[in-house]
């Protein structure tokens, strides 16, 4: 903002009782009036190391993960594989043989989910147990380290399990208006 | 109408469709540029997923029992039905709904394959569907999946190859040609699914084929799809220097495929639950004949696995309390599957009933022997003679065998995923060429069972074009219409028939057969009927040649067919001479005219699809 005209009499008038009480008060004020009035041009002192007021980041703002594709998942997971079923059923009640034979269901049915909505591969390729090298600028998010976590990358250790990662996602496309919500519907027989 | 830029092949399955294409532009040659389409389909109420293979299967749902939207699809929000997976899915649940097996209904010659009868066991007040509008329905459904992937490619634009039997009647045919026009191809063939596979091996090996099959080779297609079996032989001659294929025989129509052998696996295990004092209803039958299929596959994939658990889940929400356990053991696998469907015939056994035998019932005529072995045994003696009157076979079969030698076997279908019945089938043909001290027949290998006819029919259109080798066969049959013989009539006993032949074997596409010398008297304004036959044997009759007599394996009766003149121009009542013309269209379906002894008028003759025969 360009200030062409000088102000008025009234703002003058406040200008001057804010600038002499802060004159008064604060010394640095006093030290930059005192360079003005004198015409001298004057650098300003680094600031103090410590900051007297915090500096305000911006606050993260966590992105909710749209419920549309997890009830999705959850739907096709009843459907084909009665996973929610056998998730909430109270298991303890049963031998290990029929919890072994639903259980196979449900492997089946998963891996089907899997396979047919997922494309799937592990993040390294090299064989669990292997010695690996981790350079500098590793990606922290593909690759966890655990253990003896010191010193500056490159990193080496025993790759202990080769993560995944989903390289295609084909799940179904859905009719407007669709509920999701009901992942399994109650059947009626007639 | 513009060029075409893709050639189209359906695969118009009894259980599965697929659909394949050829950028024509972008091929060349050998080397040619082949895709499958995703179909986009309807997998559950609502949810749309893009799969290789559509189900041929139709849900009609209740006005009720679907939400509003759950049957839309990308290109359309108008349907009341549904095809596909979630009409397979969908149906397993309500059978009186579904439409399945239509392929086969459409060859049924004791229905009207017009008439609404589809769902066969459906309550009235379902809307049910005509074999004919079923057909329709998944070729209508793959046009509107072609044109929602290729908006620049209008499907009537293109070039399309619809595949069929090899069994197939003139009627079935015409059918399915009906179908796909009214689908809205507008540049349609038919080609037989065992030859589509061949051209699919042809086109993946990328001129390699040259090499795996030599002058003098006849080729046995084995294809045992979900629903039916299909042979055909295709003999490799050289004229010239270059390699040609004819095919020179096909099968009969056995409804027999991979649906049955889940089914008898399933049958086989609820005799074994039932036993122990378990009895399944309908819904736990359908998911055990699932659960049979994943277990036959685990079973015959690994030789080292010895039973399979099978466990029937509970409808109910307590799964793990309320499921049904069992097993499918290799014994079981091996009693019911091989011994049951692939035993190891002699070349002399022959199937066990007619497979066309009683028309009359009102299902499907199923096969009544289910040893696919048998009826290739039957296939194979009754075509001992199909390579005769082609160069340079002559000489190749001894005397005194008995059925005509294969030299390579072709497999397809997905039944022959499974190595052990592929090995045993060609076990057994080589037994019997063994018998005969014939050398063992080679296989040809790496076909893609489940897309191999889809492709093939791709290729096939591409190679109508000018590009590679084409199968040379024509029409499988001969034809004859029955006339009466002109004997005194003797009171209780029928007059004896002979048969005219009225279309030659082997007439190629866009051919014509000589006109008949024999004239028919037609009524005018009536409708005239003549009995029909078809032979697969008898090669070398010529259009005029009368049968006294045949042998009951020669000549087969197919459904009669009908004209009926129109009375403009002439009067009513009136007997006008006509003479029977047939001719094979470009599109591959046999056509029937009736032409006036006096005028340049031609009128069709129409093949009956109205069952008549079971009347």
């Amino acid at each position: 903002m360009k200030h062409d005209t000088p102000p008025s009499l009234l703002s003058r008038l406040s200008l001057a009782i804010s600038t002499f009480f802060s004159i008064l008060g604060d010394g640095q004020f006093a030290l930059r009036v005192q360079a003005l009035r004198s015409g001298e041009p004057r650098t300003e002192p680094p600031a103090p190391a410590a900051a007297p007021a915090p500096v305000r980041t911006p606050p993260v703002r966590m992105s909710e993960a749209t419920p549309d594709g997890a009830l999705q998942l959850l739907g096709l997971l009843q459907r084909e594989a009665r996973f929610i079923d056998f998730v909430q059923e109270e298991v303890s009640a049963y031998p290990d043989a029929d919890v072994g034979a639903a259980a196979r269901l449900v492997h089946e049915g998963c891996r089907k989910v899997l396979r047919e909505n997922f494309t799937l591969a592990p993040v390294r390729g090299e064989a669990e147990g292997s010695r690996v090298s981790l350079p500098v600028g590793f990606d922290a998010a593909a690759v966890r380290v655990t253990g003896n976590v010191v010193g500056q990358p490159p990193f080496t250790g025993s790759l202990t399990h080769r993560g995944w990662q989903v390289v295609e996602l084909r799940l179904p496309k859905l009719a407007p208006g669709h509920e999701l919500k009901i992942v399994a519907p109650a059947e009626v027989e007639l | 109408m513009s060029a075409p830029r893709f050639s189209i092949g359906i695969d118009l399955g009894t259980t599965h469709c697929a659909l394949s294409y050829i950028d024509l532009a972008g091929s060349d040659g050998e080397q040619v540029t082949q895709d499958v389409l995703p179909i986009p389909q309807l997998t559950a109420p609502g949810s749309l997923e893009a799969r290789g293979l559509l189900p041929s299967f139709i849900y009609l749902p209740h006005a009720d029992e679907l939400a509003p939207g759950d049957l839309a699809l990308p290109w359309t929000a108008e349907l009341d039905h549904a095809v596909g997976e979630m009409a397979r899915s969908r149906g397993a649940g309500t059978p009186i709904r579904l439409v399945s097996s239509a392929k086969s209904w459409l060859c049924h010659a004791g229905v009207d394959r017009r008439a609404a009868i589809l769902p066969n066991d459906a309550p009235p007040e379902v809307t049910r569907v005509s074999p004919l509008e079923a057909s329709l329905r998944y070729l209508s459904h793959l046009r509107a999946a072609w044109e929602y992937a290729q908006p620049q490619a209008p499907f009537a634009e293109q070039e399309v190859v619809v595949t069929i039997p090899a069994s197939f009647d003139p009627a079935a045919r015409e059918l399915t040609a009906e179908a796909a026009r009214a689908a809205g191809c507008a540049q349609l063939i038919l080609l037989e699914e065992p030859q589509a596979a061949l051209y699919s091996w042809i086109q993946q090996s990328a001129g390699a084929w040259r090499k795996a099959v030599r002058p003098g080779d006849i080729i046995l297609v084995v294809d045992v799809g979900g629903g039916t079996s299909d042979f055909s032989l295709i003999a490799v001659v050289e004229t010239a220097g270059n390699l040609e294929l004819h095919r020179v025989a096909v099968g009969e129509h056995i409804l027999l495929g991979g649906d049955n052998m889940d089914l008898a696996l399933a049958y086989a295990v609820a005799g074994k639950l039932a036993a122990q004092g378990t009895r399944l209803d309908a819904w736990q039958l359908r998911t055990l004949t699932h659960a049979c299929r994943s277990a036959k596959e685990t079973l015959l994939a690994k030789a080292d696995v010895e039973s399979v658990p099978l466990v029937i889940a509970s409808r109910g929400s307590k799964l793990i309390g309320g499921s049904i356990r069992s097993e499918l053991t290799r014994a079981e696998l091996t009693a019911t599957l091989l011994d049951g469907f692939f035993p190891a015939a002699a070349i002399g056994d022959r199937p066990q009933g007619r497979g066309r035998a009683g028309l009359t019932q009102l299902g499907l005529p199923y096969a009544q022997d289910a040893a696919i072995t048998r009826h290739l045994a039957a296939f194979l003696a009754r075509q001992r003679t199909a390579t005769d009157d082609l160069a340079g076979f002559s000489a190749q079969l001894p005397d005194g065998a008995t059925f005509l030698h294969p030299t390579a076997v072709l497999f397809n279908g997905g039944v022959f995923k499974s190595e052990l019945l592929a090995e045993r089938t060609l076990a057994t043909i080589n037994a019997w060429l063994s018998s005969e001290q014939a050398a063992p027949a080679r296989r040809l290998a790496g076909a893609d069972l489940d897309l191999a006819v889809a492709r093939g029919a791709a290729y096939y259109g591409y190679v109508r074009r000018g590009q590679g080798v084409r199968i040379r066969g024509g029409t499988a049959r001969s034809y004859y219409v029955a006339v009466e013989s002109a004997m005194p009539a003797v009171p209780g006993l029928q007059p004896p028939v002979q048969a005219l032949c009225l279309a030659p074997f082997g007439m190629e596409e866009g051919s014509e057969a000589a006109l008949s010398t024999q004239e028919f008297g037609l009524v005018v304004g009536e409708q005239v009927r003549f009995r029909f036959f078809g032979s697969s044997v008898r090669r070398l009759d010529q259009v005029g040649t009368l049968l006294e007599e045949w042998a009951p394996e020669e000549l087969q009766e197919l459904d009669e067919i009908h004209t009926t003149l129109p009375s403009e121009g002439r009067a009513p009542g009136a007997v006008v001479r006509v003479r029977l013309h047939a001719r094979v269209t470009e599109a591959g379906t046999l056509e029937l005219e009736a032409l006036p002894h006096d005028g340049a008028e031609r009128w069709k003759v129409e093949f009956d699809v109205r069952g008549a025969a079971a009347e």
